[in-house]
C-alpha cells in the first residue's frame, strides 16, 4: 500500500522542503535570487527560505477537503492500475500516484473561467475539476460513455466547460498551446488565467524553450496570465533529472526568460496551497506567467506497468514514500485531532465506494457507435474525407 | 466588380478583409510587421492594425505556430505567416500533433480556427533548405486543410474562405508570383474548398496541377494547340485537401487522356492521387495510361540551370500530352 505516514513528527514547511531538495540532489544554489532581480517586485521569490516565516493559515475544514480529493485522485488511480493490469485499459497509461498534492493544491485556487492543460498524466486535473469520474474512467476502458467519447483515452482527457484543455500526449508540445491559451485570455480581456502543468522531462525540449520565451515576451506587456506548474518527480520515465540536464535547478531555467519562479514542496498541501493562492492571483493580477517548481515524486511506475527498480533504489522509493503527500496529511489531522483513525477510513471508504461504481459503469458502458469513427475529425459539414 | 491587382496585393486584401469583420482575426510570423514582411505581404499593416493585429514573433516556429494553436482553441482566429514553408518543419510537431488532432482526441470539444500560410515550392534559386513543395507532406493528415491558390482572385478568395474555416488550413501560396497579376473581385469573394477551376478548356487532353504548375500547364496547352493542333484542358486543383475527385473525373470523361503535373517530388506526390483516382474511377475512360510529370529527385540545387532542370518544364508537359495523344514527341 502506499498510504504510508510519516515518521516522527512533522516537519516545518522550511525542513521539509529542504530535506526534499537535498534529498533530490544539491537544488539549492546560493544567490540566484539575484539573477531576477530586476524582474522581480517580490524579493524572495525563488528562495524557499524566506516563506518560513509566512505560515499557512488553513482552516481545519478546508484541510479535509483537500484530504479528500487526495485520496478521489489516489483511489482512482490505483483502480485504473487495477484496470491496466487486467488488461480493461488500453494504450499508455500514466497514473499520479505520490503526486497528489501538486494538482490539489493548485487546482484550488482555480477560478471559472481559467483554464487548465498538461500532458499525459492528466486523470487528477480533470477530476479535480470536476468531470465525473465515471466518465473518465469510461475513457480509460475505451467506451462511448468516456469523457471525449471513447477516441482520446487515458492521455487525452478534455473537459471543456469545466476549463479542461486536455492532455497531450506528445512530452512538451502542449506548452506552447498553454502560452497561447494565456496570451487570448487577456487579448479577449478577461481576468482568467491558464494553469499549465508540465513535467521535469519536458523542459529538455525545445517546445518548452520557445514557449516560455513567449510566454516572458507576452507577459512583459501583461499579455500572459499563465502559471507554469513543473511537476518535478525527479525522472522523465526511466531517466532522473541528474542524468538530463546539467543544470537541475529547473525552476532557475524561467529566470533566462525573464519569468519569476520558486519551489514549493510538492508533497506537503499546505506549502503548495499557500503557493498556489498567491501566485495565482499575482498573475491574475498582473498578466506576467510565474513559474513554480513542485519537487514531487512518482511513487508508482511511469506507466502502469514498468520495472523501476532498474532506474531507482528501493530505498529512494521507500524514503520518498516516508513522505507521501496523502500520509503527512493524514498525520497531520490526527495530531491536531481534526479527524480520527475512523474518520479517515470512512473518507476513503466513500471514494473506493464511488471510484468502484466508476469502474463498474465503465465496464458495463457500450463501447462507441462504430460512427463516431468518421466523427469530429473536421468541425463543420465536411467531417470526414475518405470513403466509410 | 474587378480590378488588377498583384498576386501580393490580393493575398493582403483577403486578411485584411478578414481582420475587419472580426478582431480576434489577427497576424503573426517574424519580421510581418515593423519590418513589413520578408515578401512584404503585410506590409504598411502594422501601421493601420497596431502590435497586437499584426504580431512579430520570435524565430520560433513551433513555439508560435503552437501558441496560435492554443489561441485558436480559445476563441481567437489567428494567421500564422511562414516567412516560408520550409520552416514550418520546425513546427510540424505543432501542426500535425495538436492542429490536425485536437479536435478528434478531444472528442470534438475544441476547434482549430487556424490560418497558416506563406510561400510554398521554389524557382528563384534559394537550393535545398529553402526550397519544398509540401502539399503531399501536409495533405496527408486527417484534420488539416490544404489549398494552393495561383491566380489573384483565388488568392483572396480562398484566403477569406480559409479565415472563416473553423479548421486548421495550410494555405499554400505560389511564392514565385506574388508580383503577377489578375482580375480580383472586390469585397467579399469566397472561393469554396474542394472546388476544381477549370483555367482553360479543351477536348483532347487533360493537364492537372495546382500552384505555378497551372501557368507551366497553360503555356504547354498554348503550344500544343499552334503546333500540334491539340486541344488540351488544364484543370486547376487549387484544393487539396478536400480534394474535387469530380471535377478531374468529368474532364477525362471527356477528354480520355490526362497528364498531372507537380512541382514535387514524383514519390508519394498529388500526381499519384491524381492518376489514382482517375483509374479507380474512370478507368473505362481512359485510351492511355495517366502521365506524372514531377520534380527530379533530389534536393533542390542552386545553380539556375541546374534548378531549372529540376523542375517540370514546358517540354516535359507538351511531351507528356504528345505521349498520351500518341503523337509524336518533341
Amino acid at each position: 500500500m502506499l498510504w504510508n505516514r510519516p515518521m516522527g513528527a512533522i516537519k516545518t514547511v522550511y525542513e521539509v522542503v529542504k530535506s526534499v531538495i537535498l534529498f533530490a540532489g544539491s537544488y539549492l544554489q546560493e544567490g540566484r535570487g539575484d539573477s531576477m532581480s530586476a524582474e522581480n517586485e517580490n524579493s524572495g521569490n525563488g528562495d524557499v527560505e524566506s516563506r518560513e516565516e509566512g505560515g499557512v493559515a488553513t482552516s481545519t475544514d478546508r484541510l479535509v477537503d483537500l484530504y479528500r480529493n487526495m485520496v478521489l485522485v489516489r483511489t482512482f488511480e490505483e483502480a485504473c492500475q487495477k484496470g491496466f493490469r487486467q488488461g480493461k485499459v488500453g494504450g499508455y497509461t500514466h497514473v499520479y500516484i505520490g503526486e497528489e498534492a501538486v494538482a490539489t493544491g493548485f487546482l484550488d485556487s482555480f477560478k471559472e473561467g481559467d483554464k487548465v492543460i498538461t500532458a499525459y498524466r492528466d486523470h487528477p486535473h480533470a477530476l479535480l475539476l470536476g468531470s465525473d469520474p465515471k466518465e473518465v474512467m469510461a475513457e480509460l476502458y475505451g467506451k462511448g460513455t468516456g469523457l471525449v467519447k471513447g477516441k482520446g483515452g487515458s492521455m487525452h482527457l478534455f473537459d471543456v466547460e469545466r476549463g479542461m484543455m486536455g492532455g497531450y500526449g506528445i512530452v512538451g508540445g502542449h506548452i506552447p498551446l498553454g502560452v497561447g491559451m494565456a496570451y487570448a485570455q487577456r487579448y479577449q480581456e478577461t481576468d482568467h488565467i491558464t494553469q499549465l502543468y508540465l513535467g521535469d522531462g519536458s523542459m529538455s525540449q525545445g517546445a518548452f524553450h520557445e514557449a516560455a520565451n513567449l510566454a516572458g515576451l507576452w507577459g512583459k506587456g501583461g499579455m500572459c496570465p499563465c502559471v507554469f506548474i513543473v511537476e518535478n518527480n525527479q525522472y522523465g520515465m526511466g531517466t532522473s533529472v541528474e542524468r538530463t540536464t546539467a543544470m537541475t535547478d529547473l525552476a532557475a531555467k524561467f529566470d533566462a526568460y525573464g519569468i519569476e519562479n520558486e519551489k514549493v514542496d510538492g508533497m506537503d498541501i499546505e506549502a503548495v496551497l499557500e503557493c498556489a493562492g498567491r501566485v495565482t492571483e499575482q498573475v491574475r493580477e498582473s498578466g506576467k506567467p510565474y513559474a513554480v517548481e513542485a519537487l514531487t515524486y512518482r511513487t508508482a511506475p511511469h506507466g502502469a506497468a514498468d520495472f523501476f527498480e532498474k532506474y531507482r533504489t528501493k530505498e529512494e522509493v521507500k524514503e520518498w514514500r516516508q513522505r507521501d503527500p496523502i500520509g503527512l496529511l493524514e498525520q497531520k489531522l490526527l495530531d491536531s485531532e481534526t479527524i480520527d483513525e475512523d474518520g479517515l477510513q470512512e473518507i476513503k471508504d466513500e471514494y473506493k465506494e464511488q471510484i468502484d461504481e466508476a469502474v463498474s459503469f465503465a465496464d458495463e458502458s457500450e463501447e462507441p457507435a462504430i460512427e463516431e469513427l468518421y466523427t469530429d475529425v473536421y468541425s463543420g459539414e465536411d467531417e470526414y474525407m475518405g470513403e466509410e | 466588380m474587378a480590378e488588377t491587382k498583384t498576386y501580393r496585393e490580393a493575398l493582403r486584401e483577403g486578411m485584411v478583409h478578414g481582420m475587419e469583420q472580426d478582431e480576434n482575426v489577427i497576424l503573426m510570423g517574424e519580421d510581418i510587421g515593423v519590418y513589413g514582411g520578408t515578401h512584404l505581404i503585410t506590409d504598411g499593416l502594422i501601421d493601420e492594425w497596431g502590435p497586437q493585429r499584426v504580431m512579430d514573433t520570435p524565430i520560433s516556429e513551433g513555439g508560435f505556430t503552437g501558441a496560435a494553436i492554443g489561441m485558436a482553441m480559445m476563441g481567437m482566429r489567428p494567421i500564422v505567416e511562414m516567412m516560408t514553408w520550409n520552416f514550418s518543419f520546425l513546427a510540424a510537431d505543432q501542426i500535425i500533433q495538436n492542429a490536425a488532432k485536437v479536435r478528434y482526441f478531444s472528442g470534438g470539444q475544441v476547434k482549430v480556427p487556424l490560418v497558416i500560410r506563406g510561400p510554398n515550392g521554389g524557382g528563384v534559386q534559394l537550393s535545398a533548405q529553402h526550397t519544398h513543395s509540401l502539399e503531399s507532406f501536409y495533405g496527408h493528415f486527417p484534420g488539416l486543410k490544404v489549398v494552393a491558390p495561383v491566380t489573384p482572385n483565388d488568392v483572396k478568395g480562398m484566403m477569406i474562405t480559409a479565415i472563416n474555416d473553423d479548421n486548421p488550413v495550410i494555405f499554400l501560396e505560389a511564392g514565385a508570383l506574388y508580383g503577377t497579376k489578375g482580375e480580383v473581385e472586390e469585397g467579399d469573394n469566397s472561393v469554396p474548398f474542394g472546388k476544381a477551376r477549370v483555367a482553360r478548356e479543351g477536348d483532347d487532353v487533360t493537364l492537372i496541377a495546382y500552384g505555378r504548375q497551372v501557368n507551366l500547364c497553360l503555356r504547354a496547352a498554348e503550344t500544343l494547340e499552334e503546333e500540334d493542333g491539340v486541344s488540351a484542358e488544364v484543370i486547376d486543383l487549387r484544393s487539396l485537401r478536400p480534394f474535387d475527385e469530380d471535377a478531374i473525373v468529368e474532364s477525362v470523361e471527356k477528354t480520355h487522356r490526362a497528364v498531372a503535373v507537380q512541382e514535387q517530388w514524383r514519390w508519394f506526390g498529388v500526381a499519384s492521387e491524381v492518376a489514382a483516382i482517375i483509374q479507380d474511377r474512370a478507368f473505362d475512360y481512359l485510351d492511355a495510361p495517366v502521365i506524372r510529370v514531377s520534380g527530379a529527385e533530389v534536393p533542390a540545387p542552386y545553380a539556375r540551370n541546374l534548378e531549372v532542370a529540376g523542375f517540370p518544364s514546358e517540354d516535359q508537359v507538351t511531351n507528356a500530352a504528345r505521349r498520351v495523344l500518341y503523337i509524336e514527341e518533341k
